[in-house]
């Protein structure tokens, strides 16, 4: 049991060993260390204003992430480097990504700036030679900027991204890992007494074992959520078990049949190999939040958390993902429609958590289609997201079909009555598609909100549900959609 | 003897003009750029928290805040009870806007005390813990539902309207939806406030104002305006969102400040601040037209229909502003603009970058538009023929418009964006293309740049010059990242012939420059570098007679350059001159001022030249929309606009490029939902949707306009920059219902603004249906 966190700040460790597990990365950096670079600009990790990089070892290399320090809890940083933008420049000189950023202009009142050095700076350290304007787009989509307007800024980044990469970080990387290797331990982390405390524990049957004793502790992966119910909702969170630490939790494994998925692996980690079992499924993770959000959530806490707009869960049902919880030394698999049974109601007993997910990789014949709809493409929730996996035979006939949408019900959920209208026909038969667009309308029945109106869902889940079967009957997606079209994700494989 | 603001020649010029990066860019990318919640906190500063209450309309029958004050941390709970003077924070002192609010609530999210803690997150727990009885009576949500006004209707006649409109060869009415728009300056509304000896309370308020927030505290602490102090170095964005909404957090701040006797800061959570503060007004806008075959107007009828929230706050400027720029580039022969300025149940509307201008121009561009499709001709052809043009140069209001831009600068950009090409490229695709339509548009912008309100039309600078010859600068504008400093520091460097370093920017005080106007209407450079200017002309006069009397050169001889200073055969360092003339006791600082010339408004009898000038611009959109869903996608923008002789290019194509933005998320992602009892639901960035990087075209290529500058005299021939380049995308929009248009051509499109998803989706809707 060790019963402090240490992190590597500026070249040196720094141990803690009494803080509230609700403390957050920012107000530690700003209220405690008076480190006032980083800024708070939304509290809710959407603005990007709070970036730190976070640095940890993958394969005996640092590799730095962005997170939001807003809703990134203290204690979860433990054995990582914390870089915040105090800490680019040697003395005068600037680090490339910040002379980039004044040499392009790419400040004007600046507030927002230090939250996209800091991710142009993962930027800078996560690739090697030009990036491309998709890449850099995608690499801030999670800091907004309210002066310029972005041109200066993707400017700097492909400025500061054109050479070689040499910084301090890079020559110190191997020293670093070295360290960080060090305050790695095998040890359990628990900070607090029984009543209030911040743990990670650092195995399965730790985890297991804790969250018995203390079923009322709640469970934190990336903390993307939770972070909010702490800096928003202003609840009181005595006690918060952090699952970052169990080894091969974050683990992800392809077995060519299926893909297996930790419930501590990142949206980030997870992207590629979605992407392989789908270009569809592959930019549905691209659009989840930003990259500091893909960084620390988890597809484990998206489908564990419940929300009704939550936007894998509809693809992992349309695509027959299975999950699997365990509650002390016992463990039960089952699909990850039968998890939800109402709005903010899960299949899940007090003390069980999610251990992990299995979606299967497409069968022959089998058509997968999936589709955000959203006000801004990037870092937005859906409004309505459909997810479609058509089975077809080799003469078009619809053997299979699994259908789920978001948006459109008080949880995840599958459009039984538009399947069964499909299931034998062709799918190319337009009588057959009128039936299951008047099976839809009954299927669902569509709230109105801030995000859309009940008319707009239940018109945009019938589009959409049009968009896959005239993809499934082979229209290019060049002249069915404005993003994500698959010729070019196809040919940028 | 000369005047003492000549500027100087063209061809001299080695600060002015350069493309020069925003003076604190070194520290925003360091962290270093202090800004008011990065101020090193003094021992013993407590923390403010708002409390409100659960009702948007009706009265708070009682109030047990016992909990907050039994909770962790509190040192006091204020209410308006506790303010020692008016609790007032409405910006005419007209008292219809209460710092805190008493037994009537007229909003959701009106506050109501303030909690004053340890530290910030004690309070903002604490004022969660109040206990309200309310008796709510139902809110009244929009102008739909609205029966009270703000104000007094007020109109533009012209002609008789009416006669005109039913006369005219083609003629047509309608209706449509405009939507506000939350500033989403990154950093919140913050102030600090420190107290002083002899009752004196020092301010440090994030506000484009900070003249009206010296005058508010010491309303509200009943103690002279000479007692308060306050400063603001930096905002982390204003948009007009700190112009008048500054002051409330600034006195309550300095409420607690005052009753504790501690130094007290108040920032506000994100959720809090768009909750608490007044946006964009939205509008709904009922229109007559008419006009003749070739599209020509004949008469406008339009009556413009503001929310403006519970309170007046500065409506009348902004609304009537949206009057100044209901015929955006068009000449209306006879017309009738009216405005209504509704009070609701919702919270003070407010400036926002463009001040009710852009409004105006939305309705001027979709007219157009609607006529263009009627007509089967090309909008663009129907605008050009609509343009202000000799003989048909008089705005609605009186005020003849002598600095046309618009037929050159928008037939340059039609070549340089190659729109006839493109429109005949994007009319094949269409006519192949079943889900997905294309879009183009070209619109213009002429903006009117002066305060509508004549005496804010002035400002002060302060300069000193010091034995070494370094500069101190100061004026009453505000920096909120616009770059003011630094091009009103270009101007002061180039007088003193020394590079932009020597030029010490330094934070806008109330004990500096006094009496100051917000930094607002675009105005910042042009009257601020004046009074720069003005102050270095004193300095300069008083050098020149000593040189004059001391080595008998004439100051037609004398020139500062390049850090020296040339006078006849001798050159010799600035600091060797200020020091000796400082032996000979000259005065090395001064006071500049500058008002506005040629300008008047009679607002009572609607007549005057309420502008000095007009900025102009024009920009070509392209857009794809998926009318299945109702998702958009800018394609490509074209954009040329009219700064009349850049003092800092670099900086003025920023505030192009972002005014650009800004005011394309206005029109397109971002929208303000209210649910029916009152709530903001979109009160976060979750929710309401600015613009991001990959909203941005790849082809987005933004030129200024070449001329030979502005034809009255302004600040080395500059223009304003400021707001302008906002209404900028409204060929966005229209870009947006060209593409609406291709599902039916020859039916008119009927676009609400914002564009979402949603509203396209209603105007493809509407257009099958052939509506």
């Amino acid at each position: 049991m060790r019963e402090t966190i240490r992190f590597v700040r500026r070249g040196q460790i720094v141990e803690i060993s009494n803080f509230d597990p609700m403390t957050t990365l920012l107000d530690h950096l700003r209220l405690a260390e008076g480190a006032t670079g980083t800024k708070e600009g939304c509290g809710e990790g959407d603005c990007g204003a709070c970036t730190v990089a976070i640095g940890r070892t993958v394969k005996d290399r640092v590799v730095y992430e962005p997170v939001n320090a807003c809703i990134q809890l203290l204690g979860m940083v433990d054995g990582a480097e914390i870089v915040a933008v105090e800490d680019l420049a040697e003395g005068s000189a600037l680090h490339p990504v910040q002379s980039a950023m004044v040499e392009k202009h790419g400040s004007q009142c600046g507030f927002c700036t230090p939250g996209f050095v800091m991710s142009l700076f993962t930027l800078y350290q996560s690739t090697e030679g030009p990036v491309t304007r998709s890449t850099i787009n995608d690499w801030i989509a999670g800091n907004l900027c309210r002066c310029t307007g972005y041109r200066p800024i993707v400017e700097a980044a492909v400025a500061a991204c054109s050479g070689e990469r040499a910084d301090r970080f890079r020559t110190a990387n191997a020293d670093t890992a070295g360290i960080l290797s060090f305050l790695n331990d095998e040890r359990d982390v628990f900070i607090g007494d029984d009543q209030r405390f911040f743990a990670a524990p650092a195995s399965i049957d730790g985890l297991a074992a804790l969250y018995e004793q203390h079923p009322s502790a709640v469970i934190v992966s990336g903390a993307t959520d939770v972070g909010l119910w702490i800096t928003k909702q202003l609840r009181d969170i005595p006690k918060i078990i952090h699952i970052g630490r169990v080894p091969g939790l974050d683990g992800i494994e392809d077995t060519g049949r299926e893909l297996l998925i930790g419930a501590a692996a990142t949206y980030a980690d997870v992207e590629p190999y979605a992407r392989a079992i789908d270009p569809d499924l592959g930019e549905l993770f691209r659009r989840i939040g930003s990259k500091q959000v893909r960084a620390s959530g988890t597809v484990g806490g998206n489908v564990a958390n419940g929300s009704p707009i939550g936007d894998t869960p509809p693809a992992l049902i349309a695509l027959g993902a299975t999950l699997e919880l365990r509650r002390g030394t016992r463990s039960r698999v089952m699909p990850v429609e039968e998890f939800y049974i109402d709005y903010g109601k899960q299949n899940r007993a007090s003390g069980e958590f999610v251990t992990g997910l299995m979606i299967p990789h497409l069968k022959e014949g089998q058509v997968f289609r999936c589709y955000k709809v959203t006000k801004r493409f990037d870092q937005d929730i859906s409004s309505v997201m459909g997810a479609f996996s058509f089975t077809l035979a080799a003469d078009g006939t619809v053997r299979e079909a699994r259908i789920a949408y978001g948006g459109m019900a008080g949880i995840p959920k599958r459009a039984k009555g538009a399947e069964s209208a499909l299931l034998g026909a062709s799918i190319r038969d337009s009588a057959v598609w009128s039936k299951a667009f008047a099976a839809l309308k009954e299927d669902f029945t569509p709230m109105s909100d801030h995000r859309a109106s009940a008319a707009y869902r239940a018109e945009t889940a019938h589009a959409l549900l049009g968009k896959a079967l005239l993809e499934a009957a082979g229209a290019p997606t060049s002249r069915t959609r404005l993003i994500g079209r698959r010729e070019a994700l196809h040919a940028a494989e | 003897m000369p005047p003492s603001d000549t500027m100087i020649p063209e061809a001299e010029l080695t600060v002015v003009r350069k493309p020069l990066p925003h003076d604190s860019a070194p520290r925003h990318v360091t962290g270093s750029a202090a800004y008011i919640d990065d101020i090193r906190e003094m021992a013993g500063t407590l923390h403010l928290a708002p409390g409100y209450a659960p009702i948007a309309a009706g009265r708070i029958i009682d109030l047990d805040l016992a909990a907050v004050r039994a909770a962790p941390g509190v040192v006091a709970v204020l209410t308006a009870e506790d303010i020692p003077g008016a609790n007032d924070i409405s910006p005419k002192l007209i008292g219809d806007d209460p710092a805190l609010a008493t037994g009537e609530i007229r909003f959701h999210g009106q506050v109501v005390f303030v909690v004053v803690a340890e530290t910030r997150d004690q309070a903002r727990r604490a004022a969660k813990k109040a206990k309200f009885k309310t008796e709510a009576t139902a809110p009244v949500i929009d102008v739909d539902q609205a029966s009270d006004t703000v104000l007094p209707d007020y109109a533009f006649t012209r002609g008789d309207p009416d006669a005109a409109v039913a006369g005219a060869p083609v003629s047509f009415s309608d209706t449509f939806r405009i939507g506000g728009q939350e500033h989403f300056y990154l950093e919140g509304q913050i102030s600090m406030a420190i107290p002083g000896e002899a009752g004196e309370m020092l301010v440090y308020a994030s506000t484009q104002h900070p003249s009206e927030v010296q005058h508010l505290v010491s309303h509200a602490l009943h103690i002279p305006s000479s007692a308060v102090t306050v400063e603001i170095r930096r905002m982390g964005g204003g948009f007009g969102g700190k112009e008048s909404q500054a002051s409330q957090w600034a006195v309550l701040a300095a409420l607690a400040a005052w009753k504790t006797g501690q130094p007290c800061k108040m920032r506000l959570d994100r959720e809090d601040d768009m909750i608490m503060t007044g946006k964009r007004h939205d509008f709904r806008v009922d229109y007559s037209v008419g006009h003749d075959e070739n599209g020509l107007l004949k008469g406008v009828d339009v009556a413009l229909h503001a929310r403006c929230g519970h309170s007046e706050d500065l409506s009348m400027g902004v609304v009537d502003r949206t009057m100044f720029h209901a015929d955006n580039s068009y000449f209306y022969p006879e017309c009738r603009v009216l405005t209504r300025r509704h009070r609701t149940n919702t919270v003070s509307n407010t400036a926002f970058r463009g001040f009710g201008g852009p409004q105006g121009m939305v309705f001027a561009e979709r007219m157009m538009d609607q006529i263009a499709y009627r007509l089967g001709k090309d909008p663009l052809d129907v605008r050009k023929a609509n343009f202000y043009a000799p003989g048909r140069d008089l705005t609605p209001f009186g005020q003849q418009v002598t600095d046309n831009l618009l037929h050159e600068l928008v037939g340059e950009l039609e070549v340089k964006s190659d729109y006839r090409a493109r429109r005949a490229e994007i009319s094949a695709w269409n006519a192949e293309s079943r889900i997905l339509k294309r879009g183009l548009a070209l619109t213009p912008v002429k903006f009117g740049i002066s305060f509508t309100l004549m005496p804010l039309n002035q400002a002060g600078a302060l300069v000193h010059l010091y034995r070494d010859g370094s500069l101190h600068l100061n004026h009453g504008g505000t920096e909120m990242g616009q770059g003011l400093f630094l091009k009103v520091a270009q101007v002061v460097a180039e007088e003193f012939g020394v590079d932009i370093g020597k030029v010490a920017i330094t934070a806008t005080r109330t004990d500096k420059v006094p009496n100051t106007s917000p930094t607002a209407a675009s105005t910042g450079t042009d009257l601020n570098a004046m009074a720069a200017l003005n102050a270095c002309g004193q300095i300069k006069d008083r050098l020149y007679a000593f040189i004059e009397e001391k080595w008998q050169v004439r100051r037609n001889q004398v020139k500062f350059r390049e850090g020296q200073v040339f006078l006849g055969n001798r050159a010799m360092p600035l600091a060797e001159l200020v020091n000796a003339a400082y032996m000979e006791r000259v005065q090395l600082s001064a006071a500049g001022f500058y008002k506005t010339p040629k300008i008047a408004w009679n607002r009572d009898k609607a007549e005057g030249r309420p502008f000095f000038y007009f900025a102009y611009g024009a920009s070509c959109s392209e857009v794809t929309i998926d009318t299945m869903t109702g998702e958009m996608k800018v394609d490509r923008v074209d954009v040329l606009h009219d700064v009349g002789k850049s003092i800092n290019p670099a900086i003025d194509i920023g505030q192009i490029e972002g005014g650009f933005v800004q005011g394309m998320g206005w029109l397109t992602t971002e929208e303000l939902v209210w649910d029916a009892q009152g709530r903001l639901r979109t009160h976060a960035p979750s929710t309401y949707k600015i613009p991001a990087a990959s909203d941005i075209p790849e082809h987005f290529r933004v030129e200024l306009y070449e001329s030979d500058g502005a034809r009255e005299k302004t600040i080395y021939r500059s223009k304003a920059v400021g707001e302008p380049p906002l209404m900028l995308p409204i060929s966005v929009w229209c870009a947006i219902a060209n593409a609406v248009a291709a599902v039916r051509p020859g039916g008119v499109p009927k676009l609400d603004a914002p564009a979402t998803p949603e509203a396209i989706m209603k105007a493809v809707r509407a257009m099958l249906a052939g509506d």
